[in-house]
């Protein structure tokens, strides 16, 4: 008997070093890292890392968070949504068109857009499961289609394809403050008076602190990350998104209905989709007919830096917003580093092949294959 | 002997003008190893299929525990106690052993009245049951795709064996496994066997069958060609029962008795 044990830690104590490296967060936390270090080495000086810069990294990697965790547990489920970017622009014309154009309260054209987003989204998946074809073809079809009607309908409303005056009409409103509010402000209010960040020295705003609080956005990606990582790795339907991914058959031997899993995943994309664009019309005062345009891409490249393979049945939605992070520190850092914005598309290239080789290394020691 | 705990009588399948079984009786009694040999197209995996709920009989009669039974999906049968595991379709290689083995069974703990995945159960009895099987695990969280095929075929063995299994349906559990493998899911067969629960195990290969078995049924183009106890028949007769009495006495003359 002791004999067994002491194997058994001997084991244990190999497989450790190989554990830690075999994360799907592993890509995602080596990125992290090596991006922070290049552009504290490069650019500290150029007010990336002071209040404002901080705030404007962070806000653009949120949006980008958003998206990613409901493509990464789509992708986790053995799918995929290329309508993510086309359901931005939708969502975010839809409140303005019911909020503004018909006039309707705000807090009802916000409520009636998400009902029919992840009305869309529970479509895609109800035609994926039911004809069997790849959500990549399927999705592509909804991409054209939701873009066609985000342009269609403003243009024979309104005869514009930027619609504006939300800001106006979500005033006083008590659902909008949710998506496009600012939180803590008094805490940064506090901050400023005590010299810890910045305040405006000149203008009609002197005084008041460069930052000026949280944005909701940022607060929405948060409580999507921690819902989403429970939801996978602590509760029994995040057994069965990994068990769908994995292998649909074997799930569905086992009694998974992997059906419904995947048509929740689904709609929890199109969820968040709305949420990005519910966020970005509040803050913009505007929707606009190409909003969202690549999002689907940006998403799930998020996602595949995370770790999550492109086939399913693997990944982690930490992962997946520390890609989404890589993603937007990147994306602000080069224009604070007074790199050529251009060279971003670049990177984004040379970083994603990087990370499907890594994921397929790290799958092969996973199952044991050579 | 006692009375069967599954009784299959006179099962007959049609699919449109194909007659895939024509009238086969098998009865399992619990503690036993069943063995159901059979060429190619020979009516084994239909006559599982109908077994375990995933096909409807054309005509004939299922008793399970003394009482008719009618199966509407394999979910039923499963609920009643028939669990089947296929060759390639029972574990997914990117989880881990233990989220596989609670796979679609997932215990619950709930903390503040919300339900979560009980991890430390899960990987508590996971851990005790494949000592029990004899496979000596890295940890709970390996993944299934590190364990050989005779592991994975024995990790959905005693999963089923844990959840309640009354009849075990063993598709074709060796056939694509090599020697120390197959001897070890034949062990394991044989510790199933001997917890009381009835095993039906679907072969082409006699050798195997012959290991393990206490009855022999052969199926041949639809019908049962008898059932035989251990000690009454030779491998040789069963050889030939599968391959239909012909050619392949011959041809093994020829090969020198190793097929």
């Amino acid at each position: 008997m002791s004999d067994a044990t002491q194997t058994d830690e001997r084991i244990k104590d190999i497989s450790r070093l190989r554990k830690t490296l075999i994360r799907p967060e592993l890509g995602g936390i080596v990125g992290t890292i090596a991006v922070f270090t290049f552009f504290l080495l490069f650019a500290f000086d150029s007010g990336m890392f002071n209040a404002q810069g901080v705030m404007n990294w962070t806000v653009v990697s949120a949006q980008f968070v958003i998206i990613a965790v409901g493509a990464c547990l789509l992708m986790i489920s053995g799918e995929f949504d290329l309508s993510v970017g086309s359901m931005i622009g939708f969502a975010g014309m839809m409140i303005a068109i019911f909020g503004v154009t018909l006039d309707w309260p705000m807090w009802s054209a916000i409520l009636i857009t998400f009902a029919i987003c992840i009305a869309f989204g529970a479509l895609n998946g109800y035609i994926v499961v039911r004809t069997g074809l790849p959500s990549f073809i399927v999705t592509l079809a909804t991409l054209f289609i939701l873009r066609g009607f985000t342009i269609f309908i403003p243009q024979t409303l309104e005869r514009k394809t930027i619609i504006g005056g939300i800001r106006e009409a979500a005033e006083g409103d008590w659902l909008a403050p949710v998506f496009g509010s600012k939180i803590f402000g008094g805490l940064f209010q506090w901050l400023g008076d005590m010299g810890v960040i910045g305040t405006f020295t000149r203008g009609n705003r002197t005084g008041e602190p460069v930052v000026d609080g949280i944005p909701m956005l940022i607060i929405w990606a948060l409580l999507l990350v921690a819902f989403g990582h429970i939801l996978l790795t602590r509760t029994r339907f995040g057994n069965w998104i990994f068990a769908s991914g994995g292998d649909a058959d074997a799930a569905r031997n086992s009694g998974v209905p992997v059906n419904k899993v995947k048509i929740l995943m689904f709609m929890f994309t199109a969820f968040c989709a709305t949420v990005f664009a519910t966020c970005q019309v509040m803050e913009f005062g505007s929707a606009g007919a190409d909003r969202g345009l690549l999002k689907e891409f940006e998403a799930i490249i998020a996602v595949v830096i995370g770790g999550a393979l492109l086939t399913g049945g693997y990944g982690s939605v930490i992962g997946a917003a520390l890609g989404a992070l890589i993603f937007g520190v990147v994306q602000q850092g080069l224009f604070f580093a007074g790199v050529e914005s251009s060279l971003f598309r670049v990177f984004l290239g040379v970083i994603l092949l990087f990370a499907v080789i890594l994921n397929t290394y790290i799958r092969r020691i996973i199952t044991g294959e050579r | 002997m006692s009375e069967p705990i599954i009784r299959m009588k006179d099962i007959e399948k049609h699919f449109g003008s194909v007659i895939a079984l024509a009238g086969v009786s098998v009865d399992v009694f619990a503690g036993e190893c069943h063995c159901l040999l059979g060429d190619n197209g020979a009516g084994k995996s239909t006559f599982i299929k109908t077994m375990s709920g995933v096909h409807k009989p054309t005509k004939g009669e299922i008793i399970f525990e003394g009482k008719p039974l009618d199966f509407a999906d394999p979910r039923d049968a499963i609920a009643a106690g028939i669990a089947t595991v296929h060759q390639h379709l029972a574990m997914i290689p990117l989880m881990s052993v233990s989220r596989n083995f609670f796979m679609g069974n997932e215990p619950i703990k709930k903390v503040a009245g919300l339900r979560f995945f009980d991890h430390d159960y899960a990987n508590r009895v996971t851990m005790e049951e494949m000592k029990k099987m004899g496979i000596n695990l890295r940890g709970p969280d390996q993944a299934v795709g590190t364990l050989s095929g005779g592991e994975r075929q024995t990790v959905a063995i005693a999963r089923a064996v844990h959840f309640g299994a009354k009849v075990l349906i063993l598709d074709e559990p060796t056939s694509a496994l090599g020697v120390r493998q197959t001897s070890n899911v034949l062990a394991t067969v044989d510790k199933v066997r001997k917890a009381g629960i009835g095993v039906v195990f679907i072969t082409h290969n006699v050798r195997h069958a012959m290991a393990v078995g206490d009855r022999f049924t052969v199926l041949n183009r639809g019908q049962t060609l008898g059932t035989a106890t251990r000690g009454e028949i030779t491998p040789e007769e069963l050889q030939d029962m599968m391959a239909g009495g012909q050619e392949l006495a011959t041809l093994e003359g020829s090969l020198g008795g190793t097929v």
